[in-house]
């Protein structure tokens, strides 16, 4: 059933999206394409319209106008097969605090055709300890790898990740690019909304700058950063070296997860 | 490691190098998970198992003894005036068994008239064949002393009555309050298993938006309605195990009809009401609204549908409607099969009410559903 993508087609693409709502226009003509394999990143402050973009891209909400083009088919007609391929984290979602991390996972292993095994997922988000734990009891950053691993477990070939680092701390956050960085290693693709820019830095290959409902910018983070024209900056402090704070506070505090 | 995951190689392995040969497990299939995920929560949430179980056991019981039965009450009677005339009617009258005999002077018989204590006042007249009662026609207990009283006085002063009479006294199971109660409240319970059971779960997971990211998958939506359905017809065997059980066992309850009707009717009940639950459901946001909106739909069938007191209480204008509610539909069929013995096709017509409007409110929750 997998269909084996020819790299020249885009995972993603999508032309002149619009979508409003009764007050305001969320997403106005926006244009994106999105490389097989690639991480994508989508970046812009709150009410951008990053999220409405994604949603409609995930079939969860119909656009006005515009078209929308994943793994080369199209919500109208080919939607239950969408559903197999692609694995989605919402921000918002809260698992059920009465099942445990096995009995979430298996209830979504249970809507695919052809899963992965859940202990597998459950090993590589690295809770293995809390497989029989009910989701209740779990820190901040476990649920949150719990939602990655319920969007794992369907064997996507296209992720969609909505903030997936937002509220965790800095050993959990880097937990996470690892099983981004390992998704994409094997040749899947991701599209990541986040607001840290480090973050989209690190993992990302190409970022999409949105605001009032377009792309701004597009390019790889260091072609954005060449881009900026700093002559009317103000001088940065100097730096003595290339570390950011955040490295200085992982040094000190190790990669060991603190969520426990 | 936790000691309970078993050592990941070997099973887990093999099975991920199976499973394109495999066909699925039934425990694996979508279908089978979702129904699990539903009994998980439930059991896992103990208010609701009390709720659902053990709260109607204890109101059946509270009911069942306060208005159990005790027989006719005996009447209190009055006999007025302390001169020998008075105590030889009070001794003539005592001899009625049905009747327990005061005596007292003037002014004490007015006060114990007055306060309810006796029913009824009984005087000697002057003339010495002649009574006098003095009591309140407008209550009914006072009429039937007057009748007890009349009957004793006129026997004790030689009356033959020119026909004989014969009683014949029966107990009859089936005619007790807590006969009429348990069926009305197994409807009742049948009604908020259904509608609180499915109702609270639903919105729970929209306003998580879990339903939301279920939209996500491939899950089928058909099969997640109908797994709320599923759960409720285990339930249900339990809860009419528990509370026909108790009453049977407790109380005497008879169940006079066949146990596949009475299994049928709850069935039919609790899938119907599952339909109501998913209509109550179907929009709301919040566990708030879906708290009124059920309440709403709840409250008119508490009162008149029969669970605690007769709807044929209510005036003959609005019958048909009290008829066409599901639940008193769904006592009437109950009542009918445990406390008449009535057959499958006798309880039909009440039957075809509860389909109908389980069928109605299903597609109307279909219709409306808001799935994010």
């Amino acid at each position: 059933m997998v269909t084996t993508l020819n790299n020249s087609t885009p995972a993603l693409r999508v032309k002149g999206l619009r979508k409003a709502y009764d007050d305001v226009v969320a997403v106005d003509g926006l244009d994106l394409e999105v490389h097989t394999g690639e991480c994508f990143g989508l970046l812009g402050p709150n009410g951008a319209g990053k999220t409405t973009t994604i949603e409609i891209c995930e079939g969860l909400l119909p656009a006005d106008s515009g078209s929308v083009e994943v793994l080369g088919r199209h919500w109208e007609t080919d939607a239950r097969e969408l559903r197999e391929l692609l694995g989605i984290q919402l921000q918002e979602t809260q698992l059920s605090e009465k099942l445990t991390v096995d009995e979430t996972l298996k209830l979504f292993q249970s809507f695919y055709r052809e899963p992965r095994d859940v202990g597998e997922v459950i090993d590589q988000v690295e809770l293995g300890e809390k497989r029989y734990s009910r989701v209740g009891g779990l820190s901040g950053g476990q649920k949150q790898r719990l939602a990655v691993a319920c969007a794992l477990v369907g064997n996507p070939q296209l992720l969609f990740l909505d903030e997936p680092t937002t509220g965790l701390d800095p050993q959990a956050r880097r937990q996470q690019w690892d099983l981004i960085a390992k998704f994409q290693a094997e040749g899947r693709t991701i599209v990541l909304t986040t607001h840290y820019m480090e973050e989209a830095e690190r993992l990302c290959d190409r970022v999409a700058i949105v605001d009032h409902g377009h792309i701004i910018a597009l390019g790889s983070p260091l072609e954005l950063m060449d881009s900026v024209d700093v002559s009317h900056l103000p001088p940065p402090e100097p730096r003595k070296t290339s570390a950011t704070l955040e490295d200085v506070f992982v040094s000190l505090t190790g990669r060991t997860l603190r969520d426990e | 490691m936790n000691e309970r995951v078993p050592f990941p190689i070997t099973e887990e392995m093999a099975r991920a190098e199976l499973k394109p040969l495999m066909k699925r497990r039934f425990r694996d299939r979508s279908m089978a998970q979702l129904t699990l995920v539903r009994f998980r929560e439930f059991i896992r949430e103990p208010e609701a198992v009390f709720w659902t179980f053990v709260f109607p056991v204890l109101l059946a019981a509270g009911l069942g003894i306060a208005f159990r039965q005790r027989g006719p009450d005996k009447v209190q009677i009055g006999v007025v005036g302390t001169a020998a005339n008075s105590a030889a009617l009070a001794e003539v009258l005592k001899k009625d068994s049905t009747l327990v005999v005061q005596i007292f002077d003037d002014s004490a018989a007015a006060l114990a008239l007055r306060t309810g204590k006796v029913a009824i006042l009984v005087a000697p007249a002057s003339a010495t064949d002649s009574v006098r009662y003095v009591y309140d026609r407008g209550r009914s207990d006072a009429v039937n002393a007057r009748v007890l009283v009349d009957r004793a006085v006129q026997t004790g002063a030689g009356r033959v009555d020119p026909v004989r009479v014969q009683d014949t006294y029966v107990t009859e199971a089936g005619s007790r309050y807590i006969d009429f109660l348990i069926p009305g409240l197994l409807g009742m319970n049948l009604m908020g298993g259904s509608i609180w059971g499915i109702g609270f779960s639903i919105v729970t997971a929209r306003s998580k938006k879990l339903l939301k990211r279920f939209m996500a998958t491939p899950m089928s939506r058909g099969q997640y309605l109908l797994s709320f359905l599923a759960s409720r017809l285990v339930f249900l065997i339990l809860e009419v195990v528990t509370l026909l059980g108790f009453g049977h066992f407790a109380f005497g309850v008879p169940l006079r009809g066949s146990l596949f009707t009475l299994f049928l009717i709850s069935l039919l009940g609790a899938l119907s009401f599952g339909g109501l639950g998913l209509l109550a459901a179907s929009r709301a946001r919040t566990v708030e609204a879906v708290s009124g909106i059920m309440n709403f739909i709840m409250l008119p069938m508490w009162i008149f549908s029969g669970v605690f007191f007769s709807s044929s209480n209510f005036p003959q204008v609005v019958q048909p409607l009290v008829r066409a509610l599901p639940l008193t539909a769904v006592n009437d069929a109950l009542r009918a099969n445990m406390l008449e013995g009535a057959s499958l096709a006798a309880v039909t017509p009440q039957l075809l009410i509860v389909i109908a409007w389980g069928i109605l409110t299903f597609f109307a929750a279909l219709k409306l559903f808001r799935w994010r």
